[in-house]
């Protein structure tokens, strides 16, 4: 065909380098940061430099972590979930107090907090898509739902602030050894988040990077009028990354009931914004259509590790919200000073 | 063609109720209207596209066309009259449903997303899979072909489609249309941010839809590009018919006339003789100060619906 023969390189757009890809990775600033970080405490926190502590801050970290990937992937779809925290206790409430109250076996309470979870995400998506307000909004409206809900049931059923121990019901061990359990690896105590945590972020990265779920993801969020044009189930695909949310908000819920065998009912507020923050550290735009799943993941290890270390280091703990506060916004500006670089090639 | 795309083409025939051998118009719309609200965007339209031939749709702006193709590419529901699609009528409920009965659509705003790979971009909502995997080589590969056969060479298909010229991303998004139109492409302005020879190959890939048997609605506001191509011309005006008529049955000063509205535009060059273009002022160096133009009533209301 003529026109291709008639078409000339376009000697304009050289190839970018190799540094200017790994660069324009979304992940690239965290893992910067990761380094900083530790490389802080492993000089200034002599017990940060003992190789027992590895698992005491991979097990910090995986608590956020879990809902980081979670949230992450949601964040790249373009949507925010403010009731995440909340969600989290939610979950570990349901399950304690189905099972106490009617003495169930407590996989019965695990199951219907798994469905309430997956519920909650559904119906966070699902008004998203009716009502057309921004997510921000509505799971914000979610969030005090929530919390109002944890309180009240809790007082009601418990007659207090906290879940009653399910210690002497059916089930109760194996679904400790499930979501709380721990082993030995070396020297280092590995407990059983931290599996979820590497799991999920594998799975979270192959989805986003290897399926045709990804792309739909990120084009959800980069442009979900362009989207829908083309023809990605847009609504699914958010009410799925809602779903998702749910799903790890269960997952680390039920690792907390089982760990401290009760919940408190006024636990996870807050939380929220830390795994909106691991995100956004990991790479996340927070308009959507840009991020990553292994980012996510390594802003939570660089949380673990600031809160430990600043423990470690003998530093008053008070000063974690400020440092969070720094690390936030300074993770923002290399991410932003790398992608302007690497878009520059 | 490939895989991919008799893929299309399959799906495309196995819906209820259709038989192959049906040799009437692909896409027929009888009195087609669209309201908003209170507003009718268009009223009694129709038209009849038949596969292996180019209908070229024009009009000026608010005319209509937006609505007609947004209606047959599955965005919006049309609320009176009937569209048959190979004689069965249909409603699409979404622009899935739409591509599934094999109609794709290049819209004006080229419904990209600009921080994604172009390749990904190019695959979105049709990506080629080996088991549950993204087939990401085959997918690049086929891409990088499809482009390079539309005249442009983009050495790094993992660049975000936001980094490339506007020009790029119109080719992509036509590259993607008829890379994966079965049996309509839909081009709403193609032409319009493109340059002289751009826009010309866009030209040649409508022709070469159309020798493919393809059914292509053309939409456009420039006549001479619409005659270059068009076997049928559709003038919309204000949400009605104004012009249909084959090619046998006009010319190209016709369609122009038609277009702009004929005594129109007699009266526009004879208002315009009077701003000299010849003339040459001094510099104006303080803000503002710029007289507005003198137009008629009937010109304002013409902005209005822009």
């Amino acid at each position: 065909m003529t026109t291709v023969t008639a078409t000339p390189t376009d000697d304009r757009v050289a190839t970018r380098s190799a540094t200017a890809t790994i660069m324009g990775r979304p992940e690239v600033g965290a893992l910067i940061g990761a380094v900083a970080v530790a490389a802080l405490f492993l000089l200034v926190a002599p017990a940060f430099r003992s190789v027992g502590n590895i698992g005491t801050i991979l097990y910090g970290s995986s608590t956020i972590g879990i809902m980081a990937v979670a949230v992450a992937l949601l964040m790249i779809g373009g949507e925010f979930d403010l009731s995440a925290g909340v969600a989290v206790t939610t979950s570990g409430l349901a399950a304690a107090h189905l099972a106490w109250f009617f003495s169930l076996n407590v996989w019965v309470g695990i199951v219907f907090a798994l469905a309430l979870s997956l519920g909650v995400g559904a119906f966070n998506g699902w008004l998203l898509h009716v009502t057309g307000l921004p997510s921000f909004l509505v799971t914000l409206g979610t969030f005090f739902v929530l919390q109002g809900v944890n309180l009240a049931l809790t007082r009601v059923v418990a007659g207090g602030v906290s879940s009653n121990s399910l210690n002497d019901l059916d089930g109760f061990a194996s679904a400790k050894a499930v979501f709380a359990s721990s082993f030995q690896l070396g020297s280092v105590e590995i407990k059983v988040p931290i599996i979820f945590w590497a799991a999920l972020t594998v799975i979270g990265g192959i989805v986003l990077l290897r399926t045709h779920y990804g792309s739909w993801i990120f084009s959800a969020g980069g442009d979900s009028a362009a989207a829908r044009a083309v023809g990605v189930p847009v609504t699914g695909t958010k009410i799925a990354l809602f779903m998702g949310v749910g799903f790890c908000a269960w997952l680390l819920g039920m690792h907390n009931l089982f760990n401290y065998n009760n919940v408190q009912s006024g636990a996870g507020v807050g939380n929220e914004f830390i795994y909106i923050i691991s995100a956004v550290i990991g790479g996340c735009l927070l308009t959507g259509g840009y991020g990553s799943v292994v980012g996510a993941t390594v802003g939570s290890l660089i949380f673990g590790m600031t809160q430990l270390g600043i423990f470690y280091a003998g530093w008053d703990p008070d000063w974690f919200k400020t440092f969070l506060g720094v690390m936030l916004i300074a993770a923002t500006l290399v991410n932003l000073y790398v992608k302007r670089k690497a878009d520059a090639r | 063609m490939n895989a991919a795309r008799t893929n299309a083409a399959r799906t495309a025939t196995t819906h209820a109720g259709e038989s192959s051998s049906y040799d009437g118009p692909v896409l027929e719309l009888e009195n087609i209207g669209k309201s908003y609200g209170n507003v009718h965007a268009l009223r009694g339209v129709n038209i009849t596209v038949r596969q292996g031939e180019v209908t070229c749709v024009l009009g000026d702006n608010g005319a209509g066309k937006s609505t007609l193709i947004k209606i047959v590419a599955g965005l919006h529901e049309y609320s009176e009259g009937t569209m048959k699609l190979r004689g069965i009528v249909r409603q699409f409920g979404s622009p899935r449903v739409a591509q599934a009965f094999g109609i794709a659509t290049v819209y004006q705003d080229l419904a990209l997303a600009p921080l994604m790979s172009v390749w990904r971009n190019f695959f979105l909502a049709n990506e080629l899979r080996k088991g549950p995997f993204l087939d990401i080589p085959t997918m690049k590969r086929i891409c990088a072909e499809e482009l390079t056969k539309m005249g442009i060479v983009i050495p790094d298909l993992d660049r975000a489609v936001g980094s490339l010229s506007g020009g790029q991303r119109q080719v992509v998004a036509i590259a993607r249309a008829i890379y994966f139109g079965a049996r309509v492409i839909i081009l709403d302005e193609p032409t319009a941010a493109l340059g002289v020879k751009q826009s010309g190959v866009v030209l040649k890939y409508i022709a070469k839809a159309r020798d493919a048997g393809l059914g292509v609605i053309f939409i456009t506001h420039n006549p001479h590009h619409a005659y270059l191509v068009g076997n049928h011309f559709v003038v919309l005006k204000l949400g009605h018919v104004a012009l249909d008529a084959h090619r046998d049955e006009l010319t190209l000063e016709q369609l122009t006339a038609e277009m702009a509205g004929g005594q129109e535009l007699a009266e526009l060059s004879h208002e315009l003789r009077s701003v000299h273009p010849e003339k040459v002022v001094l510099p104006h160096d303080a803000p503002g100060g710029i007289e507005a133009p003198e137009l008629d009533p009937n010109e304002l209301a013409g902005m209005e619906d822009v």
